[in-house]
């Protein structure tokens, strides 16, 4: 037989496939190496330190980082878990509930988040706690956050729903369960992977939003992101590193368990 | 934009719940429909109110935003109005700049993801995992390390100069290539993920026929892939050029007063000194129509189309 040329192989693409990757982690592995320089200067290397860690932890800055971190995470925790619940009951009723009056204008405000610029979000939403008389601070930041994740955690949910089969939940209510038993006995922990990577998701959205936090926050209540959009406007410090990698750490973390939750969840699937 | 839609195949078509579709459906009309779409609503009404100084409105009726947004009539607003181009300006450099990053995810994310989709099944999900681990990294830490690694005397430059590739450290930073090269490292997955999916799906066999026609491998790319993996590309387009139209992030940290994009002339309308509610409402509405043009056309195409 004749060498055969592989159809899928086209020269160059490799390359490119690795530029692709060094341009993405380039920037992330250079700023996790310079956060452990002993130098004051981020331009001169000084050798290795955890300075800007203890910094971070102990510095002038750190009781403003450490209420800002606290703010984050409860926002985070809260909103995703409140989008969750949000979006596993819209999940039910786009997936589990046939037709029923406005399920296509339902459809289109999950999607709505997505569409809608973030700017245009931010602005609406400061425009709009503004005109309510809504005092801007955490509850506004919350609400906000609870708002734009829904889209998220309703993603992974819903496609977990459309792929369990509701024959259990019939077999269910055969045998006499209710709705809410059927739905709280069955669906609920066949659903559990998708429910848990919906608020991951969710949780990450609300850790990683900077511009509509700016815009609702109101004086003196600060996130992550806005505390560390200060303090990078009067330049890059060291200490900005250290918080940095260890954002990215957390993130890199949770993004992991989400994808080994998925792929326990495919594996069961191809089981059942 | 995203998700399946509401009848989608298979057991989604079940309908043991039945009855109780509306009720489960109040949060997130309570939540998306009160506090998004209203505001939304709210903030195209404030764009003809009259402004207040030091921000906020009075409830006047004036088309006095668009005005200023579109016309020149002076400094005592008393001459023939002249078309300004002030900021029809920045949201023409908006769209371009949006749209060369479009083309930067495209040239450099439709290699990568075919040369994904074509790896063993197994090895797949782990190259795509890699593609898209930094996107979950907070955004404001992706842009700042960006601008750290390509500043004046930063990393990238000494690098260079220490390999004798240039003799004098790259200005990148403050630049059009630098706001480009942030909004590509920001939106890169929604480009990759979609054109995976549409690779994923193609079937060699046209690779085959085309080959036993004496074809090339960049005549097939050309005439026989391309059309066909389109659908993956526009969608990837789309997901990548919308979200970079608005950037804020990207154009503020890495370029400067030179690259001024729409975001950024947002939200000081409601941050500087400068601020002018009205004017920024109707910029947000203006961008707002731009976008939802953009998804109209797209969707049209879609169901015209068919599938």
């Amino acid at each position: 037989m004749a060498a055969k040329t592989d159809l899928r192989r086209f020269t160059g693409f490799l390359p490119v496939t690795i530029l692709c990757l060094v341009v993405l982690y380039a920037p992330l592995i250079v700023v996790a190496v310079y956060s452990f320089n002993a130098s004051t200067s981020i331009t001169v290397w000084g050798g290795w330190s955890l300075d800007w860690y203890r910094d971070v932890f102990t510095g002038p800055e750190a009781p403003k980082f450490r209420q800002a971190a606290i703010n984050s995470l409860v926002i985070a925790v809260s909103a995703g878990a409140a989008a969750t619940i949000i979006a596993t009951a819209a999940a039910v009723a786009m997936n589990r509930t046939g037709a029923f009056r406005g399920k296509t204008a339902g459809f289109a405000l999950i999607n709505l988040p997505l569409m809608v610029p973030e700017v245009v979000t931010a602005v609406a939403s400061l425009v709009f706690f503004t005109a309510i008389g809504f005092t801007t601070g955490l509850a506004t930041i919350l609400i906000a956050h609870i708002t734009f994740c829904i889209p998220f955690a309703y993603l992974p949910i819903s496609a977990r729903m459309q792929s369990v089969s509701d024959s259990y939940e019939q077999a269910a209510m055969d045998l006499y369960a209710t709705p809410w038993q059927a739905f709280r006995l069955i669906l609920l922990p066949l659903m559990a992977p998708g429910i848990l990577s919906g608020f991951l998701l969710a949780f990450i959205i609300s850790l990683d939003d900077f511009l509509i936090t700016n815009f609702v926050k109101g004086a003196g209540v600060e996130t992550l992101p806005t505390a560390i959009f200060g303090s990078v406007k009067q330049g890059i410090k060291p200490n900005i590193m250290a918080i940095s990698t260890l954002m990215l750490g957390v993130s890199v973390v949770l993004v992991s368990l989400s994808w080994l939750i998925g792929r326990v969840g495919q594996s069961q699937q191809k089981q059942t | 934009m995203a998700g399946a839609a509401p009848d989608g195949a298979g057991a989604s078509r079940s309908e043991i719940y039945r009855g109780n579709g509306f009720r489960l459906m109040l949060p997130v009309w309570a939540f998306i429909g009160i506090f998004l779409l209203l505001p939304v609503v709210l903030m195209g009404v404030y764009s003809f109110l009259t402004k207040e100084f030091r921000g906020g409105v009075t409830w006047d009726f004036t088309l006095a935003a668009y005005d200023q947004f579109f016309f020149d009539r002076g400094l005592f607003g008393d001459e023939p109005p002249k078309i300004e181009w002030t900021y029809i300006g920045i949201f023409w450099r908006s769209i371009w700049q949006a749209g060369l990053a479009t083309l930067m995810c495209l040239l450099i994310g439709f290699p990568t993801a075919w040369f994904i989709a074509t790896r063993a099944p197994r090895a797949r999900s782990a190259w795509l995992f890699l593609v898209t681990i930094p996107y979950w990294v907070n955004l404001l830490i992706r842009t700042v390390s960006m601008k750290f690694l390509i500043r004046d005397n930063g990393p990238l430059n000494e690098f260079l100069l220490w390999t004798g590739a240039i003799s004098e450290p790259l200005s990148l930073v403050n630049t059009n290539f630098a706001v480009q090269l942030g909004l590509f490292y920001s939106y890169l997955p929604f480009m990759v993920l979609p054109i995976y999916a549409a690779v994923e799906r193609y079937d060699f066999a046209l690779s085959e026929a085309a080959a036993d026609l004496y074809a090339g491998a960049w005549t097939t790319l050309r005439l026989v892939i391309l059309p066909v993996v389109k659908p993956g590309i526009v969608a990837g387009s789309i997901l990548v050029f919308v979200p970079s139209l608005g950037a804020f992030l990207a154009p503020d940290l890495l370029g400067g007063a030179k690259t001024f994009m729409i975001g950024s002339l947002i939200e000081e309308q409601f941050k500087g000194s400068a601020g002018n509610w009205p004017f920024g409402a109707a910029a947000s509405m203006i961008l707002l129509t731009i976008v939802m043009g953009v998804l109209l056309i797209y969707a049209r195409n879609q169901t015209k189309g068919g599938r």
